[in-house]
């Protein structure tokens, strides 16, 4: 019998995707397919379209490759546009002949929709969709100051974003009072609009374009009907997409009344041997513009045509989820709350640029919509609510507060059905994942190489790794905890290895435990434990190569690679001959001087060579190193206290100069922070550091692991009315069991998050000493107190040292590289010009 | 007659070089960091001192070491990890550096570098 032929014209994102599938099927060997594509390359990812601009190429967009094509024996017309069908004869017609078929499918997509206005023919006036068009719109840009993208949707803004990255100063026209008038409500819109014009963007709503004249500064001139204009090199349109129905219109087929193809649940259209998938074809009145519907279309059409009864299309949800110019967007389900009886929680932060909205059934059980700006955090864990009908908790508006008020812990993925779509684009559902699990994948990769999910859009990431880990820790199998490729070990048990086997070097560690030659994760990790346990000098030769530049220079690095100097100022007490030294060093060398938010002050763009130099006068001034480089003690950050306040009540200066002096050099798995307060009016604001000192009139309370910074936390009271050796002894006790505990990189907010049995654990360990841990904790403490030295001092001292700081090996030369600009009558490095 | 385009040339010597990390000279070509890895072999590398995403002079003062066996250098702005042997950077194959022959002679280090072109030029 000889082959049936199968058309399949469009080759964009959804007709690739149904090649993928159907040569899969059994049916695929009884067919000769044949592929149409009007563009002239091969289908690339329009999802990632923009990327196109950041520099990738056709190549990293492609979907697939010729070869693929070629082994398939899938027969590729590209650059070749369908003209005609005629049904009566079953064959389509192009410009280069007629090719006959048993089963057509269209997969044509859309065309962006260009708004009736005089002048939008004009060149200059772009739209964006192909990656034709992209080159195009770089072409105008080229010459051009200002670009004007007409329509404040999803792609208006992700448009309006490309041509500010091309350097035009970027505008967005929209005729709806509000931006993204289809996801967000108003004060949603507002949001976003906000940030978008923070970002230099600007916005312009309610505005309907009359006509595209000749401007006068610039290439063009949008007049509006409101009498105003705005003048323009370039515009791009991105009113609104149509589905590309032309063929089907001219042959007949049943076409909904604002345009699409129609389709049955089979993909069918009115004539039973032609199909359409994509965003051509209208279902049930709809049409999808996203890609995962279409995938789901063209999954459910291979299915049909492979003779599958119960394939079948049952609509899409439509809930996104992006960053648009960099600020989180997303939109859930009935997001404007049309369902009969809907009511909504909203919570709304200007402040800090947040807005959420819950939108609820009438009896307040199930997640209709919701629509979040600003900040995606809850987007997984809503999502999942409204997909699968869970019931809400009792306060539903726990899910969209801030966790400080008390809020929402995350839907663990333990508490998601079986039929939860975890990942949208490949319609991959936790049962899915279970499945894949128990047929025997192991790992996270694993999963994504059998099920697909988490390979298009990406969105679902964080939920995918999340299923999986609880996934493989329900059957017994580890989860990997190993810190790097050189070594299965997480920091806490290679601290164990390097303590119990009396470890000193990374070179001994990683021929015993490890493999390879280590790497910038684990040879830090593993520099901070030397330090912790043996508390050598981080520059003597063992150690030297295995830091952090900051660490090995003993500054932070800057962005033009010069450095920055924190001379320590315990408490932030400082003498004005002390000062006085700051300024005058600071001068000789024409350093840029701030006052940090840590009580002290920071003297940036020294050279490296110069840092010996600088220190060296420091030092005789009687200054010691900061630290601002190391994951060590910051600062102890200190009010007036007793001493001036009328309120002070113990006095804080001197408290806090004591305990900074007593952890200063203390290396740690990141940074720490304390501060102390003479009284409960709390202008130390120690609840917001690692560990808080608030005096009373009896002592010190004493608060623990609270993080200013990227997720600030609330210290958590931890004991009260101590002693000054009471609290001294408690917090060295804390201290050295973070230090010996936590993993690499993590504060100690999050070290206690993590610790199982919480604060409550840890007050059995540490004031009633559960585990009999106590007086090896003060031991070691007072070991790393007893070899404390400032690292710069024995740096500038010894001349092997030294040679560590000059620029080039060779030759006396200062960095060429670096320039400078004054500003506000201070020097610092141009902003990036190259 | 065909021309010689690039030189040896002797700029530092083994006692300047530091184990398992680098140091930078100024060449003709502009600055070269060189590193030493007495552990592998080869045991020297030459690549170009300009970090291509920070446009600093910095990556002899990256933390070296190994991925997937490749060895590399991490720029200790931004962290891109370079290859010792390509200059290729291993996030993003489209950016590399340039990379330079280096040898020792007795006591000297040298490295082979072109005439006249500017190191941090190539990007
Ligand atoms: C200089 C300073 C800003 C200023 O001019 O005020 C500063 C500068 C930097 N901070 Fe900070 N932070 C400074 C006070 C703070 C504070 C305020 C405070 O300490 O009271 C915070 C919030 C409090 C906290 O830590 O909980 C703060 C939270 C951070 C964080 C976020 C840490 C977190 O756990 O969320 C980072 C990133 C990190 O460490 O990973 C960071 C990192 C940095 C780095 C090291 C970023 C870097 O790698 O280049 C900056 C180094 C600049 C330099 O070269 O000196 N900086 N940083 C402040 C130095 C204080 C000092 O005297 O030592
Ligand atoms: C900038 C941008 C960003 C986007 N971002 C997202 C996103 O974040 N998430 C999301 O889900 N979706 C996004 N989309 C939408 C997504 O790209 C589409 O949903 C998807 O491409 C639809 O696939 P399709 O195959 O139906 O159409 P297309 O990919 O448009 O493919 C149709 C193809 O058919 C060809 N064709 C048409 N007529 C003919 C003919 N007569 N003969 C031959 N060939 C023909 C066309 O040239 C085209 O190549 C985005 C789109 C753009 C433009
Ligand atoms: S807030 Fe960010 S930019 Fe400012 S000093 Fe801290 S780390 Fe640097
Ligand atoms: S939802 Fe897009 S990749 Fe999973």
């Amino acid at each position: 019998m000889s082959k049936k032929n199968l058309l399949v014209i469009g080759n964009g994102m959804v007709g690739h995707h149904f090649l993928e599938q159907f040569v899969a099927t059994d049916a695929a060997a009884d067919y000769h397919i044949v592929v149409f594509g009007e563009e002239p390359l091969l289908a690339y990812d329009r999802v990632h379209l923009s990327e196109y601009f950041g520099g990738s190429s056709h190549t990293d967009l492609a979907m697939g490759t010729a070869e693929w094509y070629a082994e398939n024996n899938l027969d590729l017309h590209l650059d070749e546009q369908v003209t005609g069908i005629d049904r009566d004869a079953k064959q389509v017609v192009t410009p280069k002949g007629t090719y006959a078929y048993d089963e057509l499918v269209l997969a044509t997509g859309s065309f962006p929709f260009v708004p009736p206005i005089d002048g939008n023919d004009r060149p200059d006036c772009l739209v964006y969709r192909t990656l034709d068009d992209l080159d195009q719109i770089r072409a105008s840009a080229e010459n051009g100051k200002v670009g004007v993208v007409v329509g404040g949707g999803l792609l208006g803004l992700e448009a309006a974003n490309a041509l500010k990255s091309l350097g035009l100063q970027a505008h967005v026209v929209e005729f709806a009072p509000r931006l993204m008038p289809v996801q967000l409500d108003d004060d949603g819109g507002a949001l976003l609009r906000r940030k978008i014009e923070e970002l230099g963007v600007q916005v312009h709503t309610e505005k309907a374009t009359t006509a595209i004249v000749d401007g006068e500064d610039c290439r063009l001139r949008m007049n509006f009907s409101d009498d105003s204009h705005l003048e323009t090199d370039l515009i791009v349109f991105s009113a609104g997409i149509r589905p590309q129905d032309a063929l089907a219109r001219s042959s007949g087929l049943e076409i909904g009344e604002r345009g699409g193809i129609v389709i049955n649940n089979q993909c069918t259209t009115s004539d039973p041997h032609i199909h359409a998938i994509g965003e051509c074809a209208l279902w049930n009145q709809r049409i999808f513009g996203l890609v995962a519907p279409g995938y789901t279309m063209a999954r459910t059409l291979a299915g049909a045509l492979n003779g599958d009864s119960e394939a079948a299309f049952t609509g899409a949800d439509m809930s996104t989820k992006l960053k648009l110019l960099g600020v989180d967007v997303g939109s859930i389900g009935d997001a404007h709350g049309q369902s009969p009886g809907a009511r909504s929680i909203r919570f709304n932060d200007e402040a800090s640029g947040v807005y959420r909205r819950m939108v609820i059934s009438e009896d307040g059980k199930k997640l209709l919509g919701a629509i979040l700006v600003g900040d995606n955090g809850p987007y997984d864990t809503l999502l999942q609510y409204a997909l699968n009908g869970i019931d809400l908790p009792a306060s539903p508006e726990a899910l969209i507060l801030p966790e400080s008020e008390g809020g929402a812990p995350a839907l663990g993925p333990d508490a998601l059905p079986d039929t939860a779509s975890i990942c949208s684009c490949h319609n991959v559902t936790k049962g899915d994942i279970c499945g894949v699990i128990d047929a025997g994948c192991q790992d996270l990769a694993g999963v994504k190489a059998e099920t697909k999910a988490s390979t298009g859009c990406g969105g679902c990431a964080a939920l995918l790794k999340n299923v999986v880990d609880c996934e493989l820790e329900k059957r017994g199998v580890e989860v990997s905890t190993d810190i790097c490729e050189h070594f299965p070990y997480s920091r806490q048990e290679l601290f164990h290895l390097v303590k119990v086997n009396g470890i000193r070097t990374f070179r001994q560690l990683i021929r015993e435990h490890g493999q390879g030659h280590g790497c910038d994760i684990c040879k830090p990790t593993v520099a901070s434990i030397l330090a912790t346990v043996w508390n050598e000098h981080i520059l003597a030769t063992d150690h030297v190569a295995l830091q952090d530049t900051n660490d090995t220079f003993m500054a932070n690095m800057q962005k033009n690679g010069t450095y920055s100097i924190v001379p320590r100022v315990p408490g932030g007490e400082i003498t004005p001959d002390k000062l006085i030294v700051l300024g005058e060093v600071a001068k000789e060398y024409n350093l840029y001087t701030k006052i940090t938010g840590g009580q002290r002050i920071d003297l940036f763009g020294a050279t490296l060579s110069e840092l010996p130099e600088i220190w060296e006068k420091l030092i005789a001034a009687g200054f010691e190193t900061g630290h601002a480089y190391g994951k060590s003690l910051r600062t102890v950050k200190s009010c007036v206290g007793s001493t001036w306040c009328r309120y002070g009540v113990q006095d804080s200066v001197g408290m806090a100069i004591l305990l900074e002096n007593r952890y200063k050099g203390l290396r740690a798995p990141h940074k720490f922070k304390l501060a102390v307060s003479g009284c409960t009016r709390e202008c130390a604001e120690a609840q917001s550091k690692d560990f808080g000192v608030i005096a009373t009139d009896k002592g010190w309370n004493l608060y623990v692991c609270g993080n200013g910074g990227m997720r600030p936390r609330h210290a958590d009271l931890f004991a009260t009315d101590l002693s000054d050796e009471e609290l001294i002894r408690t917090i060295d006790r804390v201290l050295m069991f973070y230090v010996r505990t936590a993993d690499r990189l993590q504060r100690t907010s999050v070290w206690l998050e993590n610790l199982e049995g919480g604060l409550d654990y840890l007050k059995e360990v540490i004031l009633e000493d559960k585990l009999g841990l106590g007086e090896e904790l003060d031991e070691h403490m007072q070991r790393v107190i007893g070899t404390y030295q400032c690292e710069w001092k024995t740096a500038v001292e010894d001349p092997e040292k030294r040679k560590r700081f000059r620029e080039f090996v060779n030759d006396e030369r200062k960095d060429p590289v670096q320039q400078w600009t004054t500003e506000r009558g201070q020097r610092r490095p141009v902003a990036e010009t190259a | 007659m065909t021309r010689k385009t690039t030189q040896w040339h002797h700029l530092c010597d083994v006692q300047d070089l530091i184990p398992e990390s680098g140091i930078a000279v100024w060449t003709p070509a502009g600055p070269v960091a060189i590193f030493y890895l007495p552990h592998q072999i080869p045991s020297l590398y030459a690549i170009g001192h300009h970090d291509p995403f920070s446009d600093a002079n910095v990556l002899a003062r990256g933390i070296t070491g190994d991925l997937k066996g490749e060895p590399v250098v991490a720029s200790p702005i931004y962290k891109q990890h370079f290859s010792l042997r390509s200059g290729v950077c291993q996030e993003d194959d489209s950016v590399r550096v340039p990379t330079f022959q280096v040898l020792v002679d007795g006591e000297q280090v040298l490295v082979e570098v072109p005439a006249t072109q500017r190191a941090d030029a190539v990007a």
